[in-house]
């Protein structure tokens, strides 16, 4: 057998074995291209779920391996979702005002179109213009670059910053929340540019593909997510796979000694960052035509501290343990908040899960991090004996490097 | 023998207590160096400013036959240039193999593209079996770095800074927590390290010292106080008032 780095990690096989059975078992069960036991709404769901899963990886990357506590990933995966709503809310709005207007006795000229357009979309929030973040919003080729461009971008700008003058651990956290707050808030103002609270809306609609039904384009879509997150898996465990993988586990543990050995410890950490951000930005321009909506709350800090969350009770320094989280706890966050968990009446009280469901998922994130720090895929290791080497101790912290309470006494 | 490492006129200090004061030194291409003193004396400070880690207030830090400033170089950078650290406590990543943990010490390109399509090659994988060898870890090469004893990790770490191929090697402490038997295969390491590079040892145990045979310099109080050979600064009378008098 060959020996590559997919060989040599079965559990990387394993996952991409699960993943094509489980995305072959939906085509066969959903109702736009098998036996109609899963409806269209759910394949939107579990597509949506596949998307946060390559998220989460991503997130696994740049936490689990690097040791970046980001709270500010899902910016990125806003911003992608962004970029191609852009373009899906342009081009059918081209569509319709195209179709309306061939019934005026005179033809309209483009520029006429592009009023119109632009009153349209813009019409709700008090404007006609178009801003001129929308200048290539007629091209799809150009929208979709900007996917990965524009997280990149900010990616590479903020990191480059943070990284260059060595902030690290919570304060780097607080930063990336700052990040993605400001970014909330400046979409919130109506004159961003990106329709302020609105968001853009009508996304699950293709341009020119009118006549096809959703439960056929949820399938696409559903099988678009499957593919990315396949990809976006292959990407991350070959690159943990080899000596980056190396230098990234070696930042996590003493980023001082590998800076030691010669490594530019702020150039890796910048790589990681831009990289793992154009990756959300792919996860969100797959996420938001499913979901059909995206407005600025879709980036609000705590939907990144979610995404921590996720990596966390999945395990974190493992890529499948991201993907596992994600899944998990985002598809019994939607059937518990989504008023399908049955009440539990106490007598006295009656549990709303509802209202109680974030109680339960913040104790569940506090005792994961106390009493199972491996979290979910922590399980994997009991069934494989894997073992962490007994190193006696406590750990110190970043500040003393990789050493535990014994050894520095030593 | 020509000069790779010039320090001169170094000072520097934390919140106005002077760490080093007015620092010369100097080390040759393939000479071993002891520097001793007392606790605070500075030997510590004056590895981190070799390696960047501390910025000095005044002085000048000249490396190589290009006498380049090592001042204003990064870490990393000057890692690159072809300095090498041990530190005091063994510090190996204890979640990699020894295998890991020496690959990626090997000297090569630390680029982030260079590393991400980096493969071992052959080459590589017979250095890194030599210099288990040398280390004595040949059998742990695919344990993980965390389980080794004490002593194992120091000499790990002395073997990821010989796969590092530097020109000077900083050695803090090399046989500290060893048993005698341990301290005998540094010393033959250090020693054979020598005659192809410059290597500082900074050292505590006089008797490890002794058996480097080796120039020996006394630092006191930030400065350079006596230096020579060991009988030498050890018959001197203030380096007896301040170190070995205690």
């Amino acid at each position: 057998m060959p020996n590559t780095f997919l060989t040599r990690t079965p559990s990387n096989v394993i996952f991409l074995i699960v993943l094509a059975v489980f995305a072959l078992g939906v085509t066969v069960l959903a109702e736009g291209s098998g036996i109609g036991f899963i409806s269209t709404s759910f394949v939107k769901t579990l597509g949506k779920t596949l998307c946060l899963a390559l998220v989460a990886v991503a997130m696994d990357l740049v936490w689990g391996y690097t040791g970046i506590l980001s709270l500010g990933h899902f910016a990125f995966f806003g911003l992608g979702g962004y970029m191609i709503g852009m373009w899906l809310m342009y081009a059918r709005t081209h569509g319709i005002v195209v179709t309306s207007m061939a019934e005026a006795p005179i033809p309209p000229t483009e520029s006429e179109i592009v009023d119109a357009i632009g009153n349209q979309i813009f019409g709700v929030v008090g404007s006609s213009e178009f801003p001129l973040v929308w200048a290539f919003s007629d091209s799809f080729a150009i929208q979709l670059i900007l996917v990965v461009a524009v997280p990149g971008l900010l990616a590479l700008v903020f990191g480059w910053l943070a990284f260059r003058s060595r902030v690290t651990g919570v304060y780097l956290s607080i930063l990336t929340q700052a990040m993605t707050l400001a970014l909330a808030l400046y979409l919130f103002q109506n004159d961003s540019g990106l329709r302020g609270n609105n968001g853009l809306s009508g996304l699950q609609n293709l341009p020119g593909l009118d006549h096809v039904p959703q439960a056929q384009i949820s399938i696409w879509f559903f099988w678009a997510s499957a593919v990315a997150l396949a990809l976006g898996y292959l990407f991350a465990a070959w690159l943990v796979s080899g000596k980056f993988g190396s230098v990234m586990r070696g930042i996590r543990d003493n980023e001082a000694r590998v800076r030691f050995l010669g490594y530019s410890v702020e150039g890796y950490k910048l790589f990681v960052f831009t990289a793992t951000a154009m990756i959300a930005g792919v996860a969100g321009a797959l996420y938001y035509p499913q979901a059909g909506i995206i407005n600025p709350a879709e980036i609000a800090p705590i939907a990144s501290i979610y995404l921590a969350v996720w990596v966390a009770i999945g395990g974190r320094g493992r890529l499948y343990g991201a993907a596992i989280g994600a899944v998990f706890v985002s598809l019994v966050s939607s059937w518990f908040t989504g008023g399908q968990a049955p009440d539990l009446n106490l007598g006295f009280y009656t549990l709303k899960w509802v209202d109680w469901w974030l109680i339960v998922l913040g104790f569940s994130f506090v005792l994961v991090t106390l009493f199972a720090p491996k979290g979910i895929g922590g399980l994997v290791d009991l069934w494989t004996y894997r073992k962490s080497p007994d190193r006696h101790g406590a750990d110190l912290g970043p500040d003393a490097g990789a050493l535990r309470e014994q050894e520095a006494s030593q | 023998m020509s000069r790779l490492l010039e320090v001169s006129g170094v000072s520097v200090s934390f919140d106005g207590f002077k760490a080093i004061n007015n620092l010369s030194f100097a080390i040759g291409d393939a000479e071993m160096r002891a520097i001793i003193g007392p606790n605070g004396a500075g030997k510590t400070t004056f590895m981190d400013i070799v390696t960047g880690k501390t910025r000095p207030d005044e002085g000048r830090v000249t490396w190589g036959e290009r006498n380049i400033s090592l001042l204003g170089m990064s870490e990393a950078r000057i890692a690159r240039e072809g300095v090498g650290r041990k530190f005091q406590k063994p510090t190996v990543f204890e979640d990699q193999t020894v295998k890991e943990n020496l690959l990626m010490a090997l000297q090569a390109n630390r680029s982030p593209f260079a590393v991400m399509f980096y493969r071992a090659s052959a080459q590589d994988l017979t250095r890194v079996d030599e210099l288990a060898e040398e280390i004595g870890l040949s059998d742990a090469l695919s344990r993980k770095s965390g389980e080794l004893s004490h002593g194992q990790k120091q000499w790990l770490e002395i073997g990821m800074l010989l796969a590092q191929e530097p020109r000077l090697l900083l050695v803090d402490e090399p046989a500290a927590g060893m048993t005698p038997a341990e301290r005998e295969h540094t010393t033959e390491i250090l020693v054979e390290a020598a005659k192809t590079r410059a290597v500082v040892v900074v050292e505590h145990d006089m008797e490890f010292v002794r058996r480097l045979n080796c120039r020996v310099t006394v630092l006191h109080e930030g400065s350079v106080l006596a230096e020579g050979s060991l009988d030498h600064v050890t018959a001197n009378q203030q380096v007896i008032d301040v170190y070995l008098g205690r």
